[in-house]
């Protein structure tokens, strides 16, 4: 049933876990991608969190905006934090020391402890089997420290640690993919998803807290302050992202590809780099090649899915 | 009345300690001395003598996140490990402590690359010094046993939910072959209640932990974790009379050995102490007014126990076993005289570095070492540290 289910506005939960008062920047879609995944979960979940902006900008002491039990404990190693909350629950229950419940044990982080300082952590959880959910919301920077470019900061952006200059183009490696490093352990789902599709985002991120064993959800989250775009466009560039095939919707369900979005039309990448500031720097001629690696990186994801499209 | 004592590993009751206290989690990642603790927990969870989730970790960081994820739905929880793990999990030790998260650790101390070495000192140990954690010594295979069960009954206890650290030396005590007294199942639950955490993560009672802290708030909290450690002592000392009153072993904060009538005593912590006991009653036959003052506690450190016990005396010889690199020597001898600076009948201090990476100390050696230290207190030659038996 969960495969089928339909949203609609009315339809969404209305009760929030992560509540407004925060003080993530205006127009935050990472903010926005914790809530919308927040409502999808529920309150009988146990969030563990990484160090980074959602993070810091959720809990200054005394306030919170957790209303589901919430753990922080470092920057690299969220995954291995809800692995011990999962494996002392399950050991609890089993033997009567607590009542049984079904709870979901999540994991969240951003790229930059995902794909850099949290890989180890992460894939030794998704090997170990626990019954959990990774999130990773990937604003390609590590934006909490000033935006430094990740391993997931795509090829030509700009940052303050691979900045565009005479003899630089900006970051000078392809964004590392994590989705398939998840796919890559063999765990029951993985799924890619935008907090400007949310009801894609929220089925999702439902289907992953049904399944028992490891799930990973990534969640292109768009910064304004970090991209250097307007706030009230941060959704826009989500959907520029996704409809450009700069980041395509998908979920891999026990190893199976398919597509989730497929655009009603393909948009030059071109009007997705287009007014972001990290990418003003760019020629045509560097735009051409993105294009290419663009059009190359989704032609194999679309054998992977079996040709669907 | 006589107990049945059985010989085995030291490691291996250690572990059956952390089993028959029934933890839920044991998280830990091998590196030798500790690996035997943490493979017997293993075997005991294969074989279904122990209900627990054994989570084979990627990494020692890993193993201590996992600890304080476990620890902080209220399970009980327990790791284990040496040297370069204890370095690279140092990050999340130093936040287990300030997120007041209790588990037991058995730190089965080493030496620190590099160059790298397997063997024992207090090297790793002397790093987290400051983390937080209550850090306890033992000096026997039957305090290494003993000190596990007492440590999870401190840790989470109401008064103070903190993570213990039960430091065994290296191979001397690990890979020990011992006569141990075991307690029995029913003597463990009536000494060591079923932990029930107040504030655990839990869905019916949602609590944020692990957050953000302004200028405004840190010093607050920072002060609230050294209240939080001090407080514990009173539990510490209750929790000892009781196992005391249970077994008839009781222990001591700083344990004084002929001290009463000494004019000068050699202080020790960890293993070393029976070694210089022994060597004590030998010099004692020959005359020597000397006695053996050991640090079991070390976290909180008991200071007017220490002060109790030496103040009068004329010298003290601190035997340590790490350096303070550039600094003011051993750390022990260093703490040491800042504890008696400017004191009335305040003893003077000489402090001996010995025994780094499992460079042997026999009794010679620690004759040698009280003898001479004697001199050069009584020469008032007190300044800074000797390595002892360094070769030219
Ligand atoms: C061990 C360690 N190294 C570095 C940092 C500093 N640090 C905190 S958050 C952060 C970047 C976070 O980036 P990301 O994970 O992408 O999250 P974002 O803030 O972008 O949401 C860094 C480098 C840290 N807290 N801990
Ligand atoms: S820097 Fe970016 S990710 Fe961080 S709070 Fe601001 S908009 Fe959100
Ligand atoms: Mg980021």
């Amino acid at each position: 049933m969960d495969r089928f289910s339909v949203f609609s506005s009315r339809l969404v939960e209305k009760a929030e876990y992560f509540t407004s008062g925060h003080r993530a920047c205006q127009g935050c879609a990472e903010a926005l991608a914790v809530r919308l995944v927040m409502k999808a979960l529920g309150r009988d979940t146990i969030v563990a969190m990484a160090t980074g902006c959602m993070e810091i900008i959720s809990s200054p002491l005394p306030t919170t905006a957790w209303k589901v039990p919430w753990i922080h404990v470092a920057f690299e190693n969220s995954s291995a934090v809800v692995s011990g909350c999962e494996a002392g629950m399950k050991a609890m229950m089993r033997k009567g020391k607590l009542n049984q419940k079904k709870i979901n044990f999540v994991a969240m982080g951003g790229d930059g402890s995902t794909a850099d300082i949290g890989m180890g952590p992460l894939s030794g959880a998704l090997e170990r089997g626990h019954d959990m959910l990774y999130v990773c919301y990937d604003n390609e920077a590590y934006m909490n420290t000033g935006i430094q470019r990740s391993s997931a900061t795509p090829f030509g952006a700009s940052t303050t640690t691979s900045p565009a200059g005479k003899k630089s183009i900006g970051q000078q490696t392809q964004k590392k993919n994590l989705p398939q490093i998840a796919v890559a352990h063999d765990i029951p789902y993985v799924a890619t998803a935008c907090s400007s599709f949310p009801f894609d985002l929220m089925q999702k991120v439902k289907k992953a807290s049904a399944i028992s064993g490891p799930a990973y959800i990534h969640i292109l989250s768009v910064c304004p302050t970090g991209w250097r775009i307007q706030p009230h466009d941060a959704i826009r560039y989500g959907r520029l992202a996704v409809d450009a095939n700069v980041f395509p919707l998908y979920e891999v369900e026990n190893g199976e590809y398919r597509l989730t979005y497929t655009p009603y039309k393909v948009l030059p990448v071109r009007e997705y780099l287009k007014g972001q500031g990290r990418f003003r720097h760019l020629t045509d001629k560097e735009i051409e090649l993105i294009q290419k690696n663009v059009e190359n990186d989704y032609a194999k994801l679309l054998k992977k899915c079996g040709g669907q499209g | 009345m006589e107990k049945a004592r059985k010989g085995i590993e030291v490691s291996i009751a250690l572990a059956e300690a952390a089993a028959q206290a029934d933890v839920d989690v044991v998280a830990a990642y091998p590196i030798t001395p500790q690996t035997h603790i943490v493979e017997h927990l293993a075997e005991l969870v294969a074989e279904g003598e122990l209900d627990a989730e054994f989570v084979p970790v990627d990494s020692e960081h890993s193993a201590m996140s996992v600890c304080c994820g476990s620890a902080a739905v209220g399970a009980r929880t327990f790791t284990s490990t040496s040297s370069q793990g204890l370095a690279l999990m140092s990050e999340i030790f130093f936040i287990a402590a300030a997120m007041r998260l209790p588990m037991v650790m058995a730190l089965a101390n080493r030496s620190l690359s590099s160059p790298l070495s397997i063997w024992n000192d207090h090297t790793d140990t002397m790093m987290v010094r400051d983390a937080g954690w209550i850090h306890v010594f033992v000096e026997n295979g039957q305090e290494s046993y003993d000190h596990t069960l007492w440590a999870f009954r401190v840790a989470e206890d109401p008064q103070v939910m903190l993570p213990v650290a039960v430091n065994l030396d290296g191979f001397i005590l690990t890979h020990m072959i011992e006569p141990i007294e075991y307690v029995d199942n029913q003597t463990v639950k009536n000494f060591l209640p079923e932990f029930k955490m107040k504030n655990a993560l839990h869905p019916d009672n949602p609590v944020s932990m692990g957050c953000f802290g302004m200028p405004e708030i840190y010093t607050e909290t920072q002060m609230a974790r050294e209240e939080g450690i001090k407080n514990a002592y009173p539990t510490i000392l209750k929790a000892w009379e009781e196992w005391g009153s249970l077994t008839g072993r009781y222990y001591h904060p700083i344990e004084t050995y002929k001290t009463e009538d000494a004019d000068y005593c050699i202080v020790t912590m960890g293993s070393y102490g029976e070694t210089a006991m022994e060597v004590v009653d030998a010099l004692r036959d020959e005359g020597e007014k000397v006695g053996v003052v050991r640090i079991r506690l070390w976290r909180p450190f008991p200071f007017d126990d220490f002060r109790k016990a030496v103040l009068g005396k004329q010298a003290l010889i601190v035997l340590d076993r790490a350096i303070s690199f550039g600094g003011p020597g051993g750390p022990v001898a260093s703490e040491l005289r800042s504890a008696l600076y400017g004191m009335e009948g305040a003893p003077s201090i000489v402090n001996y570095v010995a025994g780094l990476a499992g460079r042997d100390v026999a009794r010679d050696d620690f004759r040698k070492i009280i003898l001479e230290g004697k001199n050069k207190a009584y020469a008032h030659d007190t300044d800074g540290f000797t390595l002892y038996g360094l070769r030219g």
